[in-house]
């Protein structure tokens, strides 16, 4: 990613110096011209997003506590000191680290899957046109066009244990108790995999609806004509014309929900539950509890590395997969 | 797909087991801001048997809200205002040349949305607290640190999406407008733009929500003084009380304005990510 961005930001930098000074319709402008227009872009992206990140990089190796926060270019080198931390299983802020990697993995396979599986199952019901579809398609929507915060505090409300509406409808369907602990202790996972579907499904659903709009109807004739029944019409046109979209839509619903922070944060506070300890949530907790940042940035830096570890993997298995197609 | 009775026995339980899934929070959000503090406290109830109106009235005493707001809404409309106006200037360059390093700025830029904002937060929030050390520029608590921010945030997403709008649009208007004597500024402003309004809509309110609806950077960069609603409303949870009925009434007005935004611009969302997607 570095590589490419040197590539881009010194061309885009010079040119915009030497063409303010020149009137608009100058010969050669339009040389030019393309670079002066992407420079606030870079600026804004260079400064918010590549400037941090290299520094980040960089924090990862040094011996950022407290101490140094405001002074940073005194402090210490720490070498691979802050790996060795984060990375030390035997200790305690290893471990925690672990298991709140292990907390998130089964987190993001269970909510992406979930809201895979609900996005699709809305998107084909809702697939041949009937009165009402559209309010419902817009009705289904609300979720995502919600604030994050807004929807989570509701879930927050409704989860509570004495005066929620979970344990009142479970209890009233004598499914439980109704005396059931959902944001603290073992259950904070389930109730953290139910509030992030809540939102993602909607966005799966947004997509695959969309996708499924640009299929041929006259595939499904010639299928029907054929006696292929829906649910081989599912198989053999619908899935295959997704390919695409499902592509990008599961790597995209993966990212995210492994970064997610929202949902822990809004829903937890300052409880962290370990089951609900999700590891954005846990890098945060670890930095600006301690204030050291030295550490925070090693694993923010691991968590990257995981990312496009799996990323690039993720992008070499379907690409060959595709290209043998 | 043929609707046979299978079928629409399917369609009938899926959409009434996800109705319910998406209804129910929202019924509960409505509901209990509508119920005295008392109710909320006590076992839960579908139906509200004391309605009343006072938490729409009482959350603007018990935390600041109007000043969250007023924060929320300069912070989320000047960061919209400046993320869209770059975001044209990149996708007309975009979608209108053909330059060296034009894949590497769209790739780069694309991956950025990408990596985990944990990532960027750290060193962000130690650069803004050095920048105020040397230069006594303060980003740290100030709305101006967290437009520079979120303008970031929406703004690959908003590229990419605004250079399909103009790729859609014929080239020959362009061409037609240079003829009659504008120079290519002329042509974005005069032919493309109006031609892409839509895009440009769904794009602002794209990135307003992203703004309006931000938590991780707003619960580090701001103090007191820019507090915005997004952390403002946990200040509804004190040590001896939680507002219930007045937090569901804030994040009910805290939504509406956003909600009914987004379910207008839909249209041109679906169009913005089916676009992408088969690209």
């Amino acid at each position: 990613m570095s590589v490419a961005t040197q590539e881009a930001t010194p061309a885009a930098a010079k040119p915009a110096k030497k063409t303010k000074r020149g009137p608009e319709h100058r010969p050669g402008l339009n040389r030019w011209l393309p670079y002066l227009l992407l420079a606030p872009a870079v600026l804004a992206e260079l400064l918010i997003h590549i400037i941090p990140m290299l520094v980040g990089i960089w924090m990862s190796f040094i011996k950022l506590t407290k101490f140094f926060i405001a002074n940073w270019s005194a402090a210490p080198s720490a070498g691979l000191n802050n790996y060795k931390v984060a990375l030390d299983f035997n200790n305690a802020v290893g471990e925690g680290l672990l298991k709140s990697f292990g907390v998130t993995v089964a987190f993001s396979l269970i909510t992406v899957a979930l809201s895979w599986v609900l996005g699709m199952a809305a998107a084909v019901a809702l697939q041949p046109p009937f009165r009402g579809r559209g309010i419902i398609r817009t009705f289904f929507l609300v979720p995502y066009a919600l604030p994050a915060y807004a929807g989570i505090l509701t879930w927050n409300f409704m989860l509570q244990r004495d005066t929620g509406a979970v344990n009142h409808v479970l209890n009233q369907l004598h499914l439980s108790d109704g005396r059931t602990f959902w944001l603290i202790g073992s259950n904070a996972l389930v109730s953290l995999i139910t509030v992030a579907t809540w939102k993602l499904w909607t966005f799966a659903f947004l997509t695959l609806m969309a996708g499924l709009q640009s299929i041929p109807g006259d595939l499904y004739e010639a299928a029907s004509v054929d006696g292929a029944g829906n649910l081989r019409q599912w198989r053999n046109i619908t899935l295959p014309s997704l390919r695409p979209v499902n592509l990008v839509l599961v790597l995209v619903l993966f990212l995210w929900t492994f970064s997610d922070f929202n949902t822990p944060y809004v829903l937890f506070g300052t409880a962290q539950p370990p089951a609900g300890d999700l590891i954005t949530f846990h890098i945060y907790n670890a930095s600006f509890l301690t204030w050291n940042f030295g550490t925070g940035a090693a694993m923010s830096v691991l968590l990257l590395i995981f990312l496009m570890i799996v990323t690039g993997a993720y992008l070499l298995v379907t690409g060959r997969r595709s290209r043998r197609a | 797909m043929r609707e046979t009775q299978g079928f629409k026995i399917y369609r009938g339980v899926v959409l009434t087991v996800l109705g319910l899934f998406v209804l129910v929070p929202l019924y509960v959000m409505i509901t209990s801001s509508l119920k005295p503090l008392k109710d909320v406290q006590g076992a839960f109830s579908w139906w509200p048997s004391n309605l009343t109106l006072a938490p729409f009235v009482d959350m603007w005493k018990t935390v600041p809200l109007a000043r969250y707001f007023v924060n929320s809404t300069i912070v989320s409309v000047s960061a919209t205002v400046f993320s869209v106006a770059i975001a044209i200037l990149a996708a007309f360059a975009v979608s209108r040349f053909r330059f060296r390093g034009r894949t590497a700025f769209t790739t780069t830029v694309l991956s950025t949305q990408m990596f985990p904002g944990v990532l960027f937060l750290l060193p962000l929030f130690l650069i803004f607290v050095n920048i105020n050390n040397s230069f006594g520029l303060q980003l740290v608590g100030t709305r101006l640190g967290l437009i520079i921010t979120y303008l970031t945030f929406s703004l690959p997403f908003s590229i990419w999406m605004l250079a399909g709008y103009f790729d859609s649009i014929p080239r020959e208007l362009d061409e037609a407008a240079l003829v009659d004597g504008c120079g290519p500024m002329g042509a974005l402003w005069r032919v493309v733009l109006p031609a892409a309004r839509p895009g440009v809509i769904a794009v602002a309110i794209y990135s307003f929500m992203t703004a309006w609806g931000e938590v991780l950077f707003a619960s580090v960069m701001t103090t007191e003084a820019n507090r915005t609603l997004s952390v403002g409303l946990r200040q509804y949870s004190t040590q001896t009380n939680i507002y219930w009925n007045q937090i569901m009434a804030a994040a009910l007005v805290v939504s509406v304005p956003v909600v009914i935004g987004f379910l207008l611009a839909q249209r041109h969302f679906v169009a913005g990510v089916t676009a992408g997607a088969v690209k």
